[in-house]
């Protein structure tokens, strides 16, 4: 048997010793209310009374034809509450913390959506939110740093380190070793120290365990593949959970290829082969890496996918041979984006359209009777600022030198 | 003669031991090797020396840009060691490795701990490694009479103490408070009898760090503890008044 915390040889709690009781105490919560039927009864209620649960499974004919090859799903992950599957494990924590009697919250986000979630749930329940934000993000996604502001979150731009995720990851442990007994961290995806990867991806469940039912009343039958982007990997391992248990269904999760594998400027931890085994942000994974240990510089045109490490849970199925890895390049990124637009009249986020990028390439490999799912993680309108710089939309950036202009002359 | 017997003995002599810590590689190892002859010239009776890292989690501002900044000039794990065996060929005093555990996953855990026991260095203070990530790392380090020295928290109770006391060797490293490292530290009733339980837990040496900046403090910590740990300060000195500072600063905190 597995030590507990641990997905074969990945995952652990490397912890200060200074966090040791607040750990204890989490294990505990989460324990308690996954034993509880109640609590996943209260968490399910909340999820359809708040962020449109379930949320729909699509079927994006115009691409299937396409693409004339197998018909494809869309999972509608992008239709929560605050625009991404977020939602779903910060509710869940959100009602952990009730449970514990904490009053504050902390959170770090990368391109702002686990931020502006953490934010909202917080705002909902009365919590006091501090958020952790790179300062090289901050700038990459000021509309989401306003509405996390406007929800009463105070933001802080993290100026250590490479300013991205990483540094926003261990900028909120330093709050989170100095406050531990009002305050509680709630980690964005399946990543961190036990039981941080099996407890979000428990909340995330829930996107699996709707996709099996829907896939099945609509189409008849299990899909033949899954397709989910893979960040820190909370998307992936929320559908994938649902068809963990069918052989038959092959899981892909696809990572960020940045400017290209072979350029080195990517975030491809399982796809690419410049991941090794490390230990860092309190858990083991495949970590992007030198030879000495330290981290090195990612680089995605989405933010969200932006990180060095990838949750133990997938790096154990990846070595199990159960999920397939895949990385899509910023610019397989935009064309797939803009076609899912056109063809569905669909707005993924920059983050999603990678999972889009590689279902695309293999929809052509199957019949016409067999079917494959995208979650769409999150939607990309509310990106307007990101989306339209990365399109270089002309008109967009006449748009905001107007505007710029307009609040220089005040 | 092994770490903590050799503190307890220096302890006869002293009311309380000085321990200090330097980043390696920052600002360099040049910077390094003067300070380090000027504390052991001032009676420093341990140093630390702290691998660069890029994630360290445990750190303040001043020790993570002092990290980060060795990382970025070039600073790397084999220059570490072929400095640090340059220290312990040169001064008498027990050196210590602090770092993160990835530095020593990354080299290999055991060429690690077996590297470290040849070129001299006593012992390992490893924040991220508890004893229940840590089985091989405390199995290998008492095979090789390395110092597997354990950490001690505010938040720990006398229960998890024992426990981790039953790993530990050399001395505890009982830190003094919440956060991180590098903010001042309040002397008050509670932190009294937070170290009247580290000292019920275990018979090893007491070593107390975390905002230790001053002679005040190092008074405050005599007859309570075996050493004050000074980190941050010394960083801080050197940058704002040079290596040169070190010497009367490291005399004038007992005496």
């Amino acid at each position: 048997m597995n030590k507990p915390g641990y997905f074969g040889q990945w995952g652990g709690a490397f912890i200060p010793e200074v966090l040791y009781e607040t750990f204890r105490e989490l294990r505990e919560v989460y324990a308690r209310a996954k034993a509880d039927p109640a609590f996943w009864q209260e968490y399910v209620a909340l999820m359809g009374s708040y962020s449109c649960r379930p949320t729909p499974l699509t079927h994006a004919e115009n691409l299937s034809r396409h693409f004339g090859g197998a018909q494809i799903f869309i999972k509608r992950e992008d239709l929560n509450h605050t625009g991404a599957h977020k939602a779903n494990n910060v509710m869940g924590q959100g009602l952990l913390v009730k449970r514990m009697g904490k009053t504050r919250v902390i959170a770090e986000t990368g391109a702002g959506q686990h931020g502006v979630a953490c934010a909202t749930m917080a705002a909902k329940f009365g919590f006091a939110c501090t958020i952790y934000m790179g300062e090289e993000d901050v700038h990459r996604q000021r509309p989401n740093v306003f509405w996390m502001e406007k929800l009463g979150a105070t933001v802080v731009p993290v100026t250590t380190g490479s300013r991205t995720l990483k540094d926003a990851i261990n900028e909120a442990f330093r709050d989170w070793v100095s406050n531990m007994d009002t305050t509680h961290y709630v980690m964005g995806t399946v990543c961190g120290p036990h039981p941080f990867p099996e407890m979000v991806a428990w909340f995330q469940s829930i996107i699996g365990l709707e996709a099996r039912k829907q896939i099945l009343a609509v189409h008849g039958s299990l899909p033949a593949r899954v397709y989910a982007c893979v960040g820190g990997g909370s998307n992936a391992m929320g559908i994938f959970q649902g068809f963990l248990a069918d052989p038959e269904v092959e899981l892909i999760g696809v990572e960020a290829g940045g400017k290209g594998i072979e350029t080195g400027q990517h975030a491809a931890r399982l796809a690419s082969r410049d991941a090794s085994p490390g230990v860092a942000q309190g858990y083991k994974t495949m970590f992007l890496q030198d030879a000495d240990g330290q981290m090195r510089d990612t680089h995605s045109v989405a933010a969200g996918l932006d990180y060095i490490g990838v949750s133990p849970l997938l790096t154990d199925l990846w070595e199990k041979g159960r999920v397939r890895f895949a990385a899509a390049t910023d610019q397989e990124v935009m064309a797939a984006l803009d076609l899912t637009i056109k063809k569905e009249g669909i707005i993924p986020a920059l983050e999603s359209s990678h999972a889009f990028v590689q279902a695309f390439k293999e929809a052509g490999e199957l019949s016409g009777d067999q079917a494959v799912i995208i979650n769409q993680s999150g939607r990309g309108d509310k990106d307007i600022f990101t989306i339209a710089h990365a399109f270089d939309d002309p008109s967009w950036k006449e748009f905001i030198r107007k505007k710029g202009e307009e609040y220089a002359a005040r | 003669m092994q770490l903590a017997e050799q503190l307890r003995e220096a302890r006869t002599k002293k009311d309380i031991l000085l321990m200090t810590h330097l980043v390696l590689g920052y600002p360099s190892f040049a910077v390094n090797r003067e300070v380090i002859r000027q504390m052991v010239e001032n009676g420093v009776d341990v140093i630390e020396l702290q691998i660069p890292f890029s994630e360290p989690m445990a750190d303040g501002p001043m020790i993570i840009k002092a990290n980060q900044e060795a990382i970025a000039t070039g600073t790397k794990v084999a220059d570490c060691l072929a400095f640090a065996a340059e220290m312990t060929a040169q001064y008498d005093i027990p050196f210590l490795f602090m770092t993160y555990y990835n530095i020593l996953f990354k080299y290999g855990l055991k060429d690690f701990l077996t590297k470290a026991k040849d070129i001299g260095i006593r012992g390992f203070i490893i924040p991220d490694l508890p004893p229940e990530e840590g089985e091989e790392y405390l199995r290998l380090t008492r095979e090789l009479e390395l110092a597997a020295i354990q950490i001690f928290a505010p938040t720990s109770t006398e229960e998890r103490m024992r426990n981790l006391a039953g790993h530990g060797a050399g001395f505890i490293y009982c830190v003094a408070r919440r956060g991180v490292t590098g903010n001042k530290t309040e002397f008050d009733a509670s932190f009294d009898a937070y170290l009247s339980r580290c000292r019920r837990a275990t018979e090893l040496p007491l070593a107390v760090g975390f905002g230790i900046s001053s002679r005040e403090d190092v008074q405050i910590l005599t007859g309570k503890a075996d050493l004050a740990v000074i980190g941050t300060a010394t960083i801080r000195l050197v940058e704002e008044k040079g290596p040169e500072a070190v010497g009367s600063f490291i005399a004038g905190l007992r005496g």
